[in-house]
């Protein structure tokens, strides 16, 4: 026991001498998080904001003003007004303007009449896919606010009608930030996690030293173990200093407790390291495991994880797929624990199905790692 | 006699059914207390059955015991009592040359005041005391191989396995791994040093000759030997060209093997062959045939079959380049300072058209250096290098299309079949249409590269790998050579090979410089300039610097004893004037 | 020196292609990442869960509760008894929102005073969150209108129409942008990784020794990469429009022409970082430092308006912006050559900057 024990220590310290002396890998430790945190911190934002939008204004009565001053004073739109619509179709077309409302000739009068809003048009650029969906719903918010302070004022009708008041619990300001942060941490821990760690093994056997590790009496367990604390660490630390810098700079809050934190980054960085590790032991060249772990880490930690784009809206084969992803039970716990707290109902099943999958992985490695050169 | 230690039986070793077997039929014991060579041509399987040795492998049929245990059943046994040196010994780079101790021997389960014994002796007997602290990666080709052989002996082996330690190491620093085998071997220890150098494999007291994954011969090296005694001859007081001599004597068909050695010719008979006459050789007035003492690497080339030709098609199909003897490579004052260190400090010579010039010298002297400068991969600080009277710096394209040059690695494109290598570099060099290709053809032809046209380079055995190489490096029939250790870690029969190439060029006009560690190689050239610590400590015809050492303990000393001495020579003048 | 340049490039497709294994680098990640993608990468938000707590059963209660049931993006509802269930719900993501109706709403309604329903979102998926409550306030405007009309007065309506997507697919977005971020990866990875290959094997000695001029052996790099990531580009435009069904309504040539100049750009880059690396692991993380920013900053996850001031100036030296304006537009917009040129020439800069830098440091690191 006492000659496993320091084996490993011996592996371990070895590891961590590598790890500070190869820039390469303290590149991707800290410095890729510190920078996809920048970009993730300002750089997405999925809060329309300013979105260019032409009004067209071809009635010159009253009422067509008011609507183009309240389109011009919305935060939401950054409203260019004419009177030719021809001329915003054409910027339209060059992706310069993202939406355009017509208000056509007849309109002042449509709504004097009460005959409602007359044929008012919102035309929104669809190769913008999400964009247009802001365009239609913010527009439709603009011109339904504008119709209720007309009522009000005209005192047509003093019946107010059904309202609905929307609350949004934790992110009251839909800041967007604050769900993307988690999911870029998820993405840093999976890089850590499975790129790096792939691609370390894969060196050792190019450059030979697995080889001559294995003549000698070290156990294959406290090789991987050898891998895989270090690595943990490297994780960990990285983790909480992408914490620590989402809460000192970008404001996020953080309602959970610390346990929890370590409890389900911890569980998710075994999975990766498990993924990582079994990688490797497949690919033993550092070009080919550098890809596997790209389009089987990077990419689904991306894309399936649910942080950007909804996993409840895909279709049901990939649905199926996102619950064998690590990245997608992280970021959920994540956004938990940074907006809503330890909601242990919610973060124990993720914990313990990151775990299950760290099992399966660690089992096929061991198995498919043999002490033997082929 | 000591019972065996390693106990081989019927062993067959396959890499894929459709592949040849890497070792057929292969039974043999090992004996502990002495060195046990491992010898043959590339691809004979020595590395394989080095690995199967370490249960790294496990045998396709037969069996191994290692002091009673079972490769297939005690892998985790044999591991606690075999210490293993791979080819590309698994030193890692970014860890200290005490970091890299201290892992091997927590992994070897060497621990307490025990510990700091074996650290101490290993240091010193390695000479590495000074060093402990800088990065394995940043040591040199020699001081590598002597730590990685300390990594190896941390835990004093029962059966030591080296493959190949001596590679691309300087002669001075194969002595001292070869002093530091000889003393940890006792009665107990088993030690299998698998080795290109014939040299080396001779001081064994036991060698195995592999070839095509078959044992040829297992015994002591005198004994192989002694198969070739009476059949050695040197031609010595050559006065016409000894290149052309040699030639001549390998197309007699007495003559089974030759190679030149400084101004003489070393020639081995067939069996049952009458010496040729000195008339046929046309060596010139003066020259005798001596009998000398046979060597091992004359027993081995004879074990396998002679060597090739003396007759080298490649020359045969070039023109001969005309001009006189005038200067087509030279260095003036190459100076090459890296920061505050200088590399290389004012190193001057000047080579002949057809001749062969030698750099030498230990491992981190500069000797890569002034190859690079030499052929443009490196910008001087000071001085300059002309090849056919054209300076690198100002005009690289006009004089690289006149240079041909041939790197230690064989740098070919792994990816590409042989044919496609030939290709790109014929067109690279501005070969077109129909020339490009009947060049191409050519080559194939002479180079006998038919069978693995459309093999991948990488997947090439070692010797094409090495023939390829030097197809492309003469394409475009270069007025000039540069070769980097041309011939590492191939065997005797290609290296050879590759001479007999080397000196029809010559004799065709081409000058060559050449840096080797090999010492035979080295007694080919015309001149050898020996570069050491930055500075050319002496340059002039092998057997001028045998004799400028020859003492009355040593009246006689080789190339390799030369050299040795050299160095030490010039460590006491320096030390005396400092 | 035409021949010279034919070599290289014939050495470099074959180093490329000859290899199984980097044949299949090569195809088959950019097709499993178009599919997956354009599959996956959608903002639309549907399949959701909606909690309703009705404590009012009156009918206008009932049919606000069937308005909010019948709307497509919910297609499962929950049922609550008691207000009490609404944390558990939504802290633990049961339901994205909450419709609460209190007791007093059909009530009120009936008396013409106003009624007030609560609609609860979980704020932690902020975009599936925004795009809920829009549809949450078009349900209660046409249920109002509803109201109303059945009383006296015309509702407020409004004709919306999208351009270019009439029903904002959102792989008509996806697949477009693709063929930009694929293309880009292609060619930052042949090239990125090819010189430090070179270098690893002992080749590029080789080539430095040879009469080949610095920029022939840089033109001998750039190509071959220009031709594989244009062939690439052309396989993925056709599977996106045969097999993924995305409408190509624009000019192939403007679209060629432009992604040979984004191409120039993205390869600079790629000899660049090729030629600063060492070894190819260092080149694998140079070309990951560069395609990560490009890609967020190119407005394929997020509009570049939504970005602070400094990031979107800094944007306009990421030649991937203009390449998804360019492909966007020729797919969906078929728009003219005017507009392309608009985003072909800051491109064209790019490009001669980027080629130039690399050739410089290229003759630098020679030694």
């Amino acid at each position: 026991m006492k000659d496993h024990l320091r084996r490993m220590k011996a592996l371990i310290v070895k590891e961590f001498v590598q790890i500070l002396r190869d820039p390469s890998s303290l590149m991707i430790a800290f410095v890729l998080p510190v920078i996809l945190l920048f970009l993730y911190g300002y750089g997405v934002s999925l809060d329309a904001r300013e979105v260019k939008l032409g009004v067209a204004v071809q009635d010159q009565g009253k009422e067509a003003d008011h609507l183009a001053a309240a389109f011009l004073a919305s935060p939401y739109f950054r409203a260019h007004l004419s009177r030719d619509e021809r001329i915003l179709e054409q910027e339209l077309m060059a992706g310069r303007l993202r939406g355009l409302v017509v208000i056509p000739e007849d309109f002042s009068r449509q709504v004097e009449k009460g005959a409602g809003l007359g044929r008012l048009q919102v035309i929104a650029d669809g190769s913008e896919t999400n964009t247009a969906n802001y365009v239609q719903n913010y527009a439709q918010g603009v011109v339904a606010t504008w119709w209720a302070m007309r009522q009000r004022d005209h005192a047509v009708d003093k019946q107010s009608g059904p309202q609905l008041l929307t609350r949004i619990w934790f992110n009251p300001e839909l800041e967007s930030r604050n769900s993307l942060i988690p999911g870029a941490l998820a993405i840093i821990m999976a890089i850590i996690g499975t790129l790096l760690t792939a691609l370390v093994v894969a060196r050792e056997w190019e450059r030979g030293t697995m080889e001559a590790l294995m003549a000698t009496p070290v156990a294959i367990a406290e090789l991987i173990i050898g891998k895989l604390i270090p690595y943990f660490i490297l994780g960990m630390l990285a983790m909480l200093g992408s914490v620590a810098i989402s809460v000192v700079l970008f404001d996020l809050p953080f309602r959970g407790s610390l346990p929890a934190l370590l409890l389900s980054s911890g569980a998710f960085l075994l999975a990766a390291l498990g993924q990582g590790l079994l990688i490797s032991s497949a690919a033993k060249n550092q070009f080919i495991a550098a890809m596997v772990a790209m389009i089987t880490g990077f990419l689904p930690a991306f894309l399936l994880s649910g942080f950007i784009f909804e996993i409840a809206s895909m279709p049901p084969m990939v649905r199926a797929l996102t619950h064998i992803i690590p990245a997608r039970y992280l970021v959920t716990n994540l956004q938990t624990l940074f907006l809503v707290g330890d909601v242990w109902p919610l973060l124990l099943p993720n914990v313990f199905i990151l775990l299950l999958l760290a099992a399966v992985l660690f089992f096929l490695t061991a198995r498919k790692t043999v002490k033997r050169l082929r | 006699m000591p019972a065996a230690s390693l106990v081989i039986e019927n062993l067959t070793y396959s890499y894929g059914k459709q592949l040849p077997l890497a070792l057929a039929e292969f039974s043999a014991t090992i004996r502990p207390g002495i060195v046990t060579g491992l010898v043959g041509p590339d691809g004979a399987g020595k590395t394989t059955l080095i690995r199967l040795m370490t249960a790294l492998l496990l045998p396709s049929t037969g069996s191994i015991k290692v002091f009673g245990l079972d490769t297939r059943t005690d892998a985790s046994q044999l591991h606690q009592i075999i210490g293993y040196m791979p080819q590309k010994f698994g030193l890692y780079e970014d860890l200290s040359v005490l970091q890299n101790l201290r892992l091997y021997a927590d992994l070897q389960n060497v621990t307490g005041t025990k510990r700091q014994q074996v650290f101490q002796r290993l240091l010193t007997f390695t000479g590495l005391e000074p060093f402990q602290g800088r990065l394995a990666g940043r040591l040199s080709g020699g001081m590598k191989q002597k730590l990685g052989l300390a990594c190896a002996l941390i835990r004093k082996p029962r059966l030591l396995l080296l493959d190949e330690p001596s590679v691309g190491v300087d002669p001075v620093s194969r002595r001292e791994l070869w002093r530091m085998v000889q003393e940890l071997v006792d009665a107990e220890t088993a030690v299998i040093w698998s080795t290109a150098y014939l040299d080396e494999a001779e001081l064994c007291q036991k060698v195995l000759l592999l070839d095509g994954g078959r044992l040829l011969f297992s015994g002591s090296p005198r004994e192989m030997t002694e198969r070739v005694a009476g059949r050695c001859f040197q031609v010595q007081g050559i006065s016409s060209n000894r290149r052309q001599v040699l030639s001549r004597a390998l197309q007699q068909e007495g003559v089974q093997d030759g190679i030149v050695q400084g101004q003489n010719v070393r020639i081995v008979l067939r069996d049952g062959h009458a010496q040729p006459t000195l008339e046929v050789l046309e060596a010139g007035a003066e020259a005798r045939l001596v009998p000398v003492a046979p060597r091992f690497e004359d027993a081995y080339v004879d074990a396998l079959g002679g060597g090739p030709g003396g007759i080298s098609a490649l020359a045969a199909a070039m023109a001969p380049l005309s001009g006189d003897r005038e200067v087509t490579v030279e260095a003036v004052g190459l100076t090459k300072r890296f920061g505050d260190f200088t590399a290389i400090n004012d190193v001057s010579f000047a080579i002949h058209r057809g001749e062969i010039f030698g750099l030498l010298g230990p491992n981190g002297a500069g000797k890569s250096t002034t190859f690079k400068m030499m052929c443009g991969l490196l910008r001087p600080s000071g001085g300059n290098g002309r090849v056919v009277g054209l300076d690198l710096q100002k005009a690289p394209g006009k004089a690289r299309s006149r240079l041909g040059y041939m790197a230690q690695k064989f740098s070919l494109y792994g990816d590409l079949s042989a044919r496609q290598n030939l290709e790109f570099f014929s067109g690279v060099y501005g070969l077109t249409g129909v020339r490009q290709q009947e060049t191409v053809t050519r080559m194939i032809d002479i180079f006998g590269l038919q069978p693995h046209l459309k093999d991948s380079a990488k997947d090439l055995p070692l010797g094409f790998k090495q023939r390829l190489a030097l197809a492309c490096s003469v394409m475009h029939e270069p007025a000039v050579l540069f070769l980097d250790e041309p011939t590492s870690g191939v065997d005797p029969l290609t290296r050879r090979e590759f001479w007999t190439h080397i000196n029809g060029l010559v004799e065709r006009g081409v000058t060559v410089l050449v840096t080797t560690h090999f010492m035979d190689e080295a007694e080919y050239c015309d001149r050898i300039g020996l570069i050491y610590r930055g500075q050319m400590i002496a340059s002039g015809p092998p057997d001028e610097l045998k004799a400028q050492t020859a003492t009355e303990q040593m009246p006689d000393p080789t190339l390799e004893e030369a050299f040795i001495a050299m160095l030490q020579q010039w460590d006491a003048k320096n030390e005396e004037a400092s | 020196m035409f021949n010279r340049i034919h070599a290289l490039i014939i050495k470099e497709l074959l180093a490329l292609l000859r290899d199984k294994k980097s044949r299949i680098v090569l195809i088959v990640p950019p097709l499993i990442q178009l599919f997956i993608f354009s599959f996956a990468a959608t903002q639309e938000v549907k399949n959701q869960t909606l909690a309703i707590l009705n404590l009012d059963h009156g009918r206008p209660a009932l049919t606000l509760e069937q308005d909010f049931t019948a709307a497509s993006t919910f297609s499962e509802v929950l049922q609550l008894q008691r207000a009490e269930e609404i944390p558990a719900v939504i802290d633990q993501q049961q339901a994205i929102a909450v419709l609460w109706i209190p007791e007093d709403f059909s009530r009120d309604i009936e008396a013409g005073r106003a009624a007030q329903a609560s609609f609860i979102l979980d704020g932690r998926k902020t975009n599936a969150a925004q795009i809920v409550q829009g549809y949450a306030l078009s349900i209660l405007n046409s249920y109002r209108a509803k109201l109303i009309n059945n009383g006296q007065q015309a509702g407020v309506s409004l004709v919306s129409r999208n351009w270019f997507n009439p029903n904002l697919d959102f792989r008509w977005y996806t697949v477009p942008s693709l063929v930009c971020i694929l293309t880009t990866v292609i060619g930052l990875l042949v090239t990125g990784l090819s010189v430090a290959r070179e270098r690893e094997m002992g080749t590029f000695e080789q080539l430095l020794v040879s009469p080949l001029h610095p920029l022939e052996i840089l033109l001998g790099k750039a190509l071959p990469a220009l031709l594989v990531a244009m062939i690439e580009g052309a396989f993925i435009v056709l599977v996106g429009v045969f097999l993924l069904r995305v409408p190509f309504n624009g000019s192939l040539l403007l679209l060629f022409g432009s992604m040979a100049v984004f191409l120039l750009a993205i390869i600079g880059v790629g000899l660049f970082v090729s030629s600063l690396s060492m070894t190819q692991q260092q080149a694998v993380l140079g070309a990951f430092m560069f395609l990560v920013p490009a890609v967020i900053l190119s407005g394929f996850a997020s509009p570049i308006e939504n970005m602070p001031h400094w990031l979107q100036t800094i944007s306009y030296a990421n030649p991937l912006r203009y390449f998804m304006t360019i492909v966007r537009g020729v797919f969906l917009k078929d728009v003219s050559a005017a507009i392309v040129w608009s985003q072909t020439w800051p491109m064209a800069i790019i490009a001669c900057v980027n080629l130039c830098a690399a050739t410089w440091l290229f003759k630098k690191r020679m030694e």
